[in-house]
């Protein structure tokens, strides 16, 4: 059946009807060009999703300083409440047993001088322990230790793009910059999987910072970091006692919303995978519905081809086709030109998805547009598999109509 | 080479039943030049369908060169379609995307014979209908003489012990079908068994018997001089 005669009798109905093969080629390679192309995007997004949100350790509480809503106990609304060194000291020795850490953050923004160049950046004025829950990756130098804390040393950290900025090629270990009219030593760089906003930040002791805010010893942020063999309801009942905990000594209404800003990661990161699988499944039931739309394209174009080559059909079998010869010109034909143009149709999809490549991130959240090869060559396969059935119907239709009546068909 | 016995044939319109063959008999022998004629209805063309296994019968017997041709599957009707019988039509039925030669060829692929062995009996066919030098020619670039050559020359590639001819000359002005009916006289002459359905009497009048069909009854069957 598959001898190189009946392929050359293929190749000769399919040179000769070229708008027949060009509907059922182009049907199937846009079908999954357009399956692949989406299901990159999707993945793509996935991706720029995923990427964001391993950035920061994940076993994190964070509470932030704001202002009372609600009058309590003899208090006015409207009181801005504070976080300070007591409180850390506080918060740390009545949870002790659940924290594997506990750091802070002081916040200010200043200009940063080096020879002839100059840039205004975010400070964060924290502990050692930071590093962990922010997960900042050191290049080069070191992190803050515990001696720079006590000392109140006036070092500093740069994130990778300040040095790029500041110091352009020269090594920035060990020199000296100026940052809000005091000298400080650089003593390290780091990176992070945050991105360009988390790199252009710069590191320094808590205390330092909070000295040369008039001596203050107030807290933008305290972090927790709970044990990492909590589980994510054990993290819930932690963050409900901690909530309870600090209102109650603050004298913050618990019905007030406001006050304290409490925000638990791995809750966080309980939406967001809540989020990735609704992402999941639009991505997948667009992909489902492409597949299905090619299908049924498919489909459609092979009842057209039949009916098309009915009276053809006919001729053939009044010279002497048997059904099977009927059956296997149609099939052998269609099968040939999905395989085709399914694979022109993966490889264009794979080049569009490459060029694409980063190009979408900015603008459009989209990261490294891919498909998994395996799932690519599945669609392929399942669009030829499902042509073919649906040019079977047809076909077999067509092998069984009596000569007689199809050479009447006009 | 032709046996008929008694042969009914109805078909089914609706809840109505058309009874088209009321009892056929018919005997034809070998190399036999024969027309088939009636007005349209007598049945004519249905009887060719069915000598030429398109079409198949209610009762009665029929006999292709001694071979019972009887309730065949569709495998089995086109194996003896194409050892047995050519077929030339009023509409020439050519394959409209292939030219004449491939045309002519595609008989003898069914046969399973060899590209280039089809291509020389082709070609050999396609001489002797005086088309050797439109071999590559579409069915569309040919006059319709020329057509229903080629279809005569398709017919007759496979070899076949029977020809077919449903109206072979209808399509055409009377000139070319006097040059379609010299050409199978031509090949009657060479030994070949013949059928045309016609209602052309003058067309009729070139065939050595003429049988005239009427209401689904044989009622004429006279040797032509």
């Amino acid at each position: 059946m598959l001898n190189k005669d009946s392929w050359k009798e293929i190749f000769e109905t399919i040179q000769k009807n070229k708008l027949r093969t060009f509907l059922s080629g182009f049907t199937v390679a846009i079908g999954i060009l357009i399956f692949i192309v989406l299901f990159g995007l999707g993945n793509g997004l996935k991706n720029s999703f995923n990427s964001s949100f391993i950035d920061d350790k994940v076993n994190t509480i964070r509470l932030y300083p704001s202002t009372t809503t609600i009058a309590y106990k003899g208090y006015e609304k409207n009181r801005k409440i504070k976080l300070t060194n007591k409180d850390l000291s506080k918060i740390y020795n009545h949870f002790y047993n659940d924290l594997e850490d506990i750091t802070v953050r002081v916040t200010d923004y200043t200009e940063i001088k080096y020879k002839n160049n100059a840039n205004s950046y975010s400070i964060r004025g924290v502990s050692p322990s930071h590093q962990n829950a922010e997960l900042t990756i050191i290049m080069k130098g070191r992190f803050l230790n515990e001696n720079d804390i006590i000392n109140k040393k006036k070092h500093i950290v740069i994130g990778r793009l300040v040095a790029e900025k500041i110091f352009g090629k020269e090594d920035p270990i060990g020199k000296y910059i100026f940052g809000g009219n005091h000298g400080w030593k650089v003593i390290g760089v780091f990176q992070d999987e945050g991105g360009d906003r988390e790199e252009s930040m710069i590191y320094v002791p808590y205390t330092t910072l909070q000295k040369l805010k008039k001596n203050t010893d107030e807290l933008n942020q305290i972090i927790l970091m709970y044990k990492s063999d909590m589980s994510y309801s054990e993290s819930v009942i932690l963050e409900k006692k901690l909530e309870k905990f600090i209102k109650e000594y603050k004298f913050i209404s618990p019905k007030d919303n406001r006050g304290i800003y409490i925000s638990n990661t791995s809750e966080e990161l309980q939406e967001n995978k809540q989020f990735a699988s609704i992402l999941n499944i639009i991505v997948s039931f667009i992909g489902i519905g492409t597949l299905i739309a090619g299908i049924i394209g498919i489909s459609n174009i092979m009842v057209f081809v039949v009916k098309e080559r009915t009276k053809e059909l006919g001729i053939r079998k009044a010279l002497g086709a048997t059904p099977k010869n009927i059956i296997s010109i149609i099939l052998q034909e269609s099968i040939f030109i999905t395989t085709l143009s399914g694979y022109f149709g993966l490889v264009i999809a794979f080049a569009i998805l490459k060029i694409i490549g980063n190009k979408l991130q900015e603008d459009y959240w989209i990261t490294n547009p891919s498909i998994e090869t395996e799932n690519a060559i599945l669609a392929t396969v399942l669009l030829i598999f499902f042509g073919t059935i649906a040019g079977y119907i047809p076909a077999k239709k067509a092998a069984n109509i009596k000569p007689i009546i199809a050479l009447r068909d006009n | 080479m032709i046996n008929i016995k008694n042969l009914h044939k109805s078909y089914k319109i609706g809840e109505n039943s058309l009874h088209v063959l009321k009892g056929i008999n018919l005997n034809i022998e070998e190399g036999e030049l024969v027309a088939i004629m009636g007005s349209s209805g007598s049945g004519k063309s249905t009887l060719l369908n069915i000598i030429g296994m398109l079409d198949n019968y209610d009762t009665g017997e029929y006999h292709l060169d001694n071979v019972l041709i009887k309730d065949l599957n569709e495998t089995k009707a086109a194996r003896y379609r194409n050892k047995f019988l050519g077929f030339v039509f009023q509409s020439f039925n050519l394959i409209k995307y292939k030219n004449a030669i491939e045309n002519i060829m595609l008989p003898l692929y069914y046969q399973g014979i060899t590209r280039d062995k089809r291509k020389n009996v082709a070609l050999e066919y396609l001489e002797k209908v005086g088309l050797k030098d439109w071999s590559t020619h579409l069915p569309n670039e040919l006059s319709g003489g020329q057509k229903q050559r080629v279809a005569i020359a398709r017919a007759l590639a496979a070899n076949p012990k029977v020809l077919l001819a449903d109206e072979p000359t209808g399509a055409l002005d009377s000139a070319t079908s006097l040059e379609v009916m010299g050409l199978i006289k031509k090949i009657n002459n060479e030994g070949k068994t013949i059928l045309v359905v016609t209602h052309e009497v003058d067309i009729a009048k070139m065939c050595n018997r003429i049988i005239t069909l009427k209401d689904g009854i044989i009622l004429k069957d006279k040797i032509n001089k």
